[in-house]
């Protein structure tokens, strides 16, 4: 304190200044932070699941805060560029209009398109099973693909391109998500680069108190993330000195039996791909007979769940199988985790991927020669945009439905019986541990599924939104009374990146039905707002058309090899010097920390400070 | 801070706050102390009374605030932090003082402390990383050292204003 009010009476009065105005400086910023921390959602939430459970659980509440954050946005996009002009157009606001150009060239018979709307008498049971299937009456509103059958839109006097403003608006929220997903995951990545190895532990003992904490709960919260932090590096550290320790034998004996297990894993899932194909299409076969509207019974509905009904039971054995047989191969459990996730991830994913498959082979099958002047199976489907949209709407409704009903009469039973029972088996049975690399998974798993539909049917990303929000607070309440904490605590920093990764593998793999969708498949010319198109795709160049010359030059000049070519040449340079540059950062640091560890027994250093 | 300091003490001692001496229980209600797992340590370490009831007069108050402020440098805060941390006094942080210190990280409550095996694989991992002399303790400068490299211990070693 003597130090530094010396240090104050030599500064110059400017300095002085300068330094009470960048104090007050720091401290408006920290109180602005603070203001919007408060902004963020479930906040409070999160952080009181930090305490209780960790921050491996905590980062899946975050995870499942982004992508309701993600979806919302997806939602505002699709809604103001596309359903808003729609509505506008149709309603006539403002002095509105539409057009619908009948498509020039085109068969009448492909153009044949009535969706059954329960007209009449509708009982109560058929309106439910509308609402849960995206038939009947939702098949016509602004739901699904169908509806937006307007080639031209007038807005008082704008013209608007609804099919082009269609297009664009979905390449924008798969570019966004995509670089959504991205700027997060760096920023978990840089986090991961500065989380040093070197003294963690010191780190964590001596600086591990936050001397800010005020408030009794903080600090409770601030114990239990310590002590769960300390326990889950010591136990990363003993497993590491277990593995390191394997002698020969061992180890051949666990290659062996990790080789065995892989081959069962790929056995477990060929198996699942295979019934989904079946599943569909014999769900496809046996509705076909609902085609005409006015024989519809109740066993219908059955059949058209069943590929959900498959895809929800393989996507919940496989990965109890993953997770039993995990435990056999023994990994550390941060790698545990994420093998477990890469294998029910692909189990997942190829399910929708199996499911969009059969969907396409029944809708571009085509026999006579009526049906291929159309470009599609027009008999079964004369709309096919909205029948993908409506299988999507069923599994991720199904999916919800599932979530829910675990919850309820899996979790909440279990605790009464655990806690109410005393006998051996159910004390032995006991609590479920909150499975992170699950519950990510059905994450992904629905945010594929939203992604995907979203242009077959542009009001999913509100239903994904109400159903995340809704599933946060029923994790959080499960999580609260039904489970127990996990045995091995586990870290979440690498965690998040990873569940990132994940996310991502998702988008990527959402953009191969939505290219095969857009650009291979004929529109469907009986709906939708590409039907004088040949395929979706077929929009832009039609757009591209239309502008001046100059303007179609450069954009051709672009596309062409002259310029492709040269363009990914200087990309792949740009990207081998970072890679470069990357490894010398890391080589100095590596230098550096060896020098620190030297630093300790520089006589030099030793000498005992004057206190 | 003469304020904050008058506020801790009862009614009628307010008029001569700068010669009197506050009660260690008063201390201990200040915000930022009372969820501190130090406060304690603290409160002995900064209190210069002579028979040992740990209280503190204004002076040894503001030298309190002055070594947790963001002014102090980190010479001055290390010097105290050690000081906090070392429980017996010896001028060495030995086993017992880093099983303390541990035990206070992680809270009040028996359930929550580490194992015994655990705690002696901390402490060992502790006493590697910083035991430069090999001599099962650290030392003033071996703990200034360790700590002169930790990027949290300015962070967090500093109380708002």
């Amino acid at each position: 304190r003597d130090c530094q009010q010396a240090d104050i009476k030599y500064l110059s009065g400017w300095k002085r200044w300068k330094r009470a105005s960048s104090k007050s400086l720091k401290k408006v910023l920290s109180e602005v932070k603070e203001l919007s921390s408060y902004l963020e959602l479930w906040r409070h939430d999160i952080h009181s699941i930090e305490g209780k459970f960790g921050t491996g659980i905590q980062s899946y509440f975050s995870f499942l805060r982004f992508v309701v954050l993600l979806n919302f946005t997806i939602f505002i996009l699709m809604f103001s560029f596309v359903t808003v002009p729609s509505i506008i157009s149709k309603y006539g606001i403002f002095n509105s209009s539409f057009a619908k150009i009948p498509p020039k060239n085109i068969e009448p018979h492909c153009t044949v398109y009535k969706p059954s709307g329960d007209k009449g008498l509708v009982y109560f049971y058929a309106y439910l099973k509308d609402l849960l299937s995206g038939t009947g009456f939702l098949e016509e509103t602004n739901l699904f693909y169908g509806y937006y059958t307007i080639d031209v839109a007038w807005l008082s006097i704008l013209r608007y391109n609804l099919p082009l403003a269609y297009l664009l608006a979905t390449f924008a929220y798969l570019a966004l998500s995509f670089l959504w997903i991205i700027k997060r995951s760096v920023e978990g990545f840089k986090q991961n680069l500065v989380h040093d190895e070197f003294q963690s532990y010191c780190n964590k003992v001596f600086a591990g108190w936050d001397f800010c904490i005020t408030d009794p709960n903080a600090a409770r919260l601030k114990h239990r993330s310590l002590q769960y932090e300390l326990q889950a590096d010591l136990e990363e550290e003993r497993l590491k000195q277990k593995i390191a320790d394997r002698t020969m034998k061992e180890k051949l004996r666990i290659y062996s039996l990790r080789i065995f297990i892989n081959t069962i894993v790929i056995a477990v899932l060929s198996g699942c791909f295979y019934s989904i194909y079946r599943a569909t299409v014999f769900s496809q076969e046996n509705s076909n007979v609902s085609i005409r509207p006015d024989i519809r019974t109740d066993s219908i509905e059955a059949v058209q769940y069943l590929p959900s009904m498959v895809i929800t039971l393989a996507n919940f054995i496989a990965p109890q199988i993953f997770s039993f047989l995990i435990r056999f191969e023994d990994y550390l459990p941060a790698f545990e985790i994420r093998l477990t996730l890469m294998r029910c991830v692909f189990v997942r994913l190829a399910n929708i991927g199996v499911l969009l498959f059969s969907l396409w082979s029944r809708i571009s099958y085509c026999a006579t020669d009526k049906c291929q002047a159309c470009g599609y199976n027009y008999e079964l489907y004369p709309c096919w945009e909205s029948e993908v949209g409506q299988e999507m709407y069923k599994l991720m409704i199904f999916d919800f439905i599932i979530i829910l009903a675990v919850v309820l009469f899996v979790d909440f039973p279990r605790k009464l019986l655990v806690s109410h029972c005393s006998c051996k088996l159910v004390q032995w049975c006991g609590l479920q541990e909150f499975g992170i690399s699950d519950n990510v998974l059905e994450i992904v798993y629905g945010q594929t599924i939203c992604w995907i539909g979203t242009f077959f049917s542009p009001l999913l990303p509100a239903i994904a939104t109400i159903k995340y929000f809704i599933i946060f607070y029923i994790k959080k309440i499960s999580l609260m009374h039904t489970r127990k904490p996990a045995a091995r605590p586990v870290r979440a920093s690498s965690s998040n990146i990873f569940f990132l990764v994940v996310l991502l593998i998702g988008l990527v793999l959402a953009f191969i039905p939505l290219g095969i969708s857009i650009a291979h498949i004929p529109s469907s010319k009986a709906c939708g707002p590409f039907r004088s198109f040949n395929t979706s795709w077929a929009v832009v160049p039609n757009t591209i058309l239309g502008f001046p010359t100059g303007l179609q030059q450069v954009l051709y000049s672009i596309a062409s090899e002259a310029f492709a070519v040269p363009f990914l040449m200087v990309i792949c340079l740009v990207m081998f010097y970072f890679i470069a540059l990357a490894r010398a950062h890391k080589r100095v640091a590596e230098q550096l920390r060896e020098q620190l560890v030297m630093v300790r027994f520089d006589p030099l250093f030793c000498t005992p400070k004057v206190s | 801070a003469y304020k904050r300091f008058s506020e801790l003490l009862p009614k009628e001692e307010r008029d001569n706050a700068c010669s009197a001496r506050v009660a260690k229980s008063q201390i201990l209600t200040l915000p930022e102390l009372r969820a501190n797992p130090f406060q304690h340590r603290i409160c002995r370490v900064f209190s210069t009374s002579d028979n040992g009831d740990d209280s503190m007069c204004f002076e040894d108050f503001l030298d309190m605030l002055s070594v947790f402020s963001y002014s102090a440098t980190s010479d001055v805060k290390s010097h105290y932090a050690f000081r906090i941390f070392d429980f017996d006094d010896d001028g060495t942080l030995d086993r017992k003082d880093l099983e303390k210190v541990v035990n206070c990280l992680t809270g009040p409550s028996e359930e929550f402390r580490l194992s015994n095996a655990e705690m002696e694989q901390l402490i060992q991992n502790i006493l590697e990383e910083s035991d430069i002399d090999k001599d099962g303790t650290i030392n003033l400068s071996e703990f200034q050292h360790v700590v002169s490299r930790s990027p949290d211990f300015t962070r967090y070693g500093g109380l708002q204003r």
